[in-house]
């Protein structure tokens, strides 16, 4: 009896301490789900979704706290992404976070209007704003993510959100109709 | 006797080439003013160089780019530039793109040509030329030769191989060139193999092309080149594909995500040659390539050399004109690689190697509903790059475009052949090139969220690198405030300036207070 006691507390004792020596030794830094997610997210730090960009939103997906439909940038893309990442289902997108646009949006300043008070090149959340102060302000396209978050602080209201500018590279060939859909018409 | 290999599947296709070889090669009359689309080649954008209202002459600079992979653009006549504004061009989308009019005056001048002996060039000279002259591949993937040859060139290339294949059915601009110009071809082998120093160099030509294989066989022998030989390859499409021709010329693969040179091999086509040759020798950028008109609602079809920017109508007016009234179905390239073409306004590019004009619609602007597949497996059977048609349409489909990729939907050459065969009539080719769209976008989608997380991660670490310092900066400010207090010896600064200055606002009011009573 009292063997079989030292004995299983010998094991625990031993076990405890290699456990505890990789858990020191092997520690992974940060949450590796959280950066499989911010991955697939796309990174237009909006808050559209209600935190506080795109990474604190993956963090509270990871932690079980948010579902996963309220990107409305990423669309119905990004949640299939999710879904077949943490092997959930699929949703469909929360209607109140916002609609998806297929045409990303990118914010232009109207250079006569804007007066240089530096507010929306504090608003943005990717330094896509250039400008000093009472200077005219002008926005870097290419890094424009189109979050929207430069609108408010305007106070002359002079920046406009517009459609992405479309190359002829950017034209996709489109998918032939579905021969399912003509059975369904007839 | 020189072993030829197979490649996987192809089919045998009706030439129809006999209708336009008949009138050799003919030079086109300038037209009215010619459109030049600012990107004709695979690559980076060009910036004008010209403003509206500049008089050009011909073979200047109009347009260009900074880019390595890029091909300048180079007036084709001289006149006045009269627009630099959107038009349609020949692109399967039927979208405009910027391009830069000229306004012809007829005069043809032509800027003073700097010749320089070619033999008394270095590799790198030669490649410079290649560069400003504008030259691109005018086999069909229009792209930039300069740095093509910089990288065959570094890489070390074993044998050069020159297509004249030309295995598309109605096309013949490589055809006529070959019986026409083939000491310009041949030089031009002879100014490629100086820059890359190939083992041996192989030019192939298709059987059905005997006129063709003879006067080049001519001019090889008035200007012998080293370990060069003329092949006759049998008649089989898609032989002119690169990797096909280069598995019935050496027997090799090029491995999956590689490119020809990654083996030791170069593959141009004739009619680059021939802008090698005059861009080298005549200081002559491409300003013109070998155009072929035909199909059944052309009066008289034939290949002409035709100024780049040329509308197509003035092309077939030259060929007399619509046979059957209207235009019909206009279609660039060749009826299974081909695309259709919105309207004959639109100009002749670099790429333009064929106008197809035929009474039915041979390729479907939008195919319509199809039936469904059969699993017969005819196109498994004729693919050219031993892939599973069938298997790529249904993940095509299904819009699951990771399980596509994982079948190397990107080793498909778009030759074609499976939609041809196909007993169900699915436009499958256009099936994977919707995917492939669709890829290519959300991979340039990745690329810009991986920016932008970037971007965020830096002003976040910015932001609080800032409030650090600032937070420091202020309690500096403070134990220095202290310090200058404490120098006069007053026990109550040095404990709390604060306080001190509360006291002293106190004091005040109180004495205020004396004062009034």
């Amino acid at each position: 009896m009292i063997l079989a006691i030292l004995t299983i507390s010998l094991m625990a004792g031993l076990f405890g301490l290699i456990l505890g020596y990789a858990a020191i030794r092997f520690k992974v830094e940060g949450n590796p789900v959280v950066e499989q997610i911010d991955a697939l997210l796309p990174q237009t730090q909006c808050g559209q979704c209600t935190y506080a960009g795109c990474r604190p939103y993956a963090e509270a997906i990871a932690n079980g706290e948010a579902p996963i439909n309220q990107c409305p940038p990423g669309g119905q893309a990004t949640i299939v992404a999710l879904a077949g990442l943490l092997d959930t289902e699929v949703l469909e997108l929360n209607a109140e976070h916002g609609e998806h646009l297929n045409v990303p949006l990118v914010a232009v300043i109207d250079e006569q209007t804007c007066i240089g008070c530096t507010l929306c090149i504090q608003a943005c959340p990717v330094d896509a704003i250039l400008g000093a102060s009472k200077h005219m302000h002008t926005v870097i396209a290419e890094e424009c993510t189109g979050c929207k978050l430069c609108l408010p602080p305007c106070p002359v209201d002079c920046i406009d959100m517009v459609p992405e500018q479309q190359t002829i590279d950017d034209w996709k060939w489109s998918v032939p109709s579905d021969p399912l859909k003509a059975v369904q018409d007839v | 006797m020189f072993k030829l290999h197979h490649f996987h599947g192809g089919m045998h296709l009706d030439g129809h080439k006999a209708e336009s070889l008949g009138s050799g090669l003919k030079q086109a009359s300038l037209p009215e003013r010619l459109l030049l689309p600012l990107k004709q080649h695979i690559g980076e954008y060009n910036k004008p160089l010209v403003d509206v209202g500049n008089r050009v002459l011909k073979g200047h600079m109009i347009a260009a780019s900074s880019s390595l992979f890029c091909a300048s653009v180079h007036a084709p006549t001289s006149g006045i530039i009269s627009a630099i504004e959107d038009y349609p061009i020949a692109h399967p989308s039927g979208q405009s793109d910027i391009c830069i009019v000229i306004d012809v005056d007829g005069k043809d001048e032509a800027a003073e040509p700097v010749i320089v002996d070619p033999r008394q060039l270095s590799a790198n000279e030669m490649i410079d030329l290649i560069c400003r002259a504008g030259i691109v591949g005018l086999g069909g993937a229009v792209f930039p030769t300069s740095p093509k040859l910089s990288r065959g060139k570094a890489q070390g290339i074993d044998t050069l191989i020159i297509n004249g294949v030309e295995c598309e059915p109605y096309i013949t601009c490589d055809d006529i060139l070959m019986r026409n110009q083939a000491a310009e071809v041949i030089r031009g082998t002879g100014y490629l193999q100086h820059i890359l120093k190939p083992g041996k160099t192989l030019i192939a030509i298709e059987d059905n092309k005997p006129e063709a294989i003879a006067a080049m066989s001519k001019a090889l022998v008035a200007t012998p080149l080293a370990s060069t030989e003329i092949i006759s390859i049998p008649t089989i499409y898609p032989s002119g594909g690169e990797k096909q021709l280069i598995q019935i010329l050496t027997g090799k693969q090029v491995p999956h995500g590689q490119l020809a040179f990654d083996i030791g091999l170069y593959c141009q086509n004739v009619g680059t040659c021939v802008a090698i040759t005059r861009a080298l020798e005549f200081d002559q950028p491409m300003i013109s390539r070998v155009v072929t008109i035909s199909g059944d609602n052309i009066s008289e079809p034939g290949n002409w050399e035709v100024r780049l920017g040329t509308p197509i109508s003035h092309l077939v007016e030259l060929a007399g004109g619509y046979s059957h009234g209207t235009s019909g179905h206009l279609v660039m390239g060749g009826p299974m690689m081909g695309f259709s073409l919105s309207t004959d306004r639109i100009p002749i590019v670099k790429a333009s190697n064929s106008i197809m004009v035929m009474l039915r619609e041979t390729i479907p602007q939008a195919p319509g509903y199809h039936d469904e597949c059969i699993r017969c497996s005819k196109c498994t059977e004729v693919c050219p790059a031993q892939l599973l048609p069938q298997q790529l349409y249904w993940h095509a489909r299904a819009k699951a475009y990771e399980s596509t990729q994982e079948f190397h939907l990107f080793d498909c050459i778009e030759c074609g052949c499976c939609s041809a065969v196909c007993p169900s009539q699915i436009p499958l080719v256009q099936y994977y090139r919707a995917a492939k769209s669709e890829i290519r976008a959300a991979q340039k989608a990745q690329l810009k969220s991986d920016r932008a997380r970037i971007r965020f991660e830096f002003r976040e670490k910015r932001l609080l690198l800032k409030k650090q310092k600032d937070d420091e900066r202020r309690r500096l400010k403070r134990e220095a405030l202290k310090k200058k207090h404490a120098k006069p010896g007053d026990a109550a600064a040095l404990a709390d300036p604060v306080q001190a200055a509360l006291d002293r606002v106190k004091a005040r009011k109180k004495s205020l207070q004396d004062d009034s009573q």
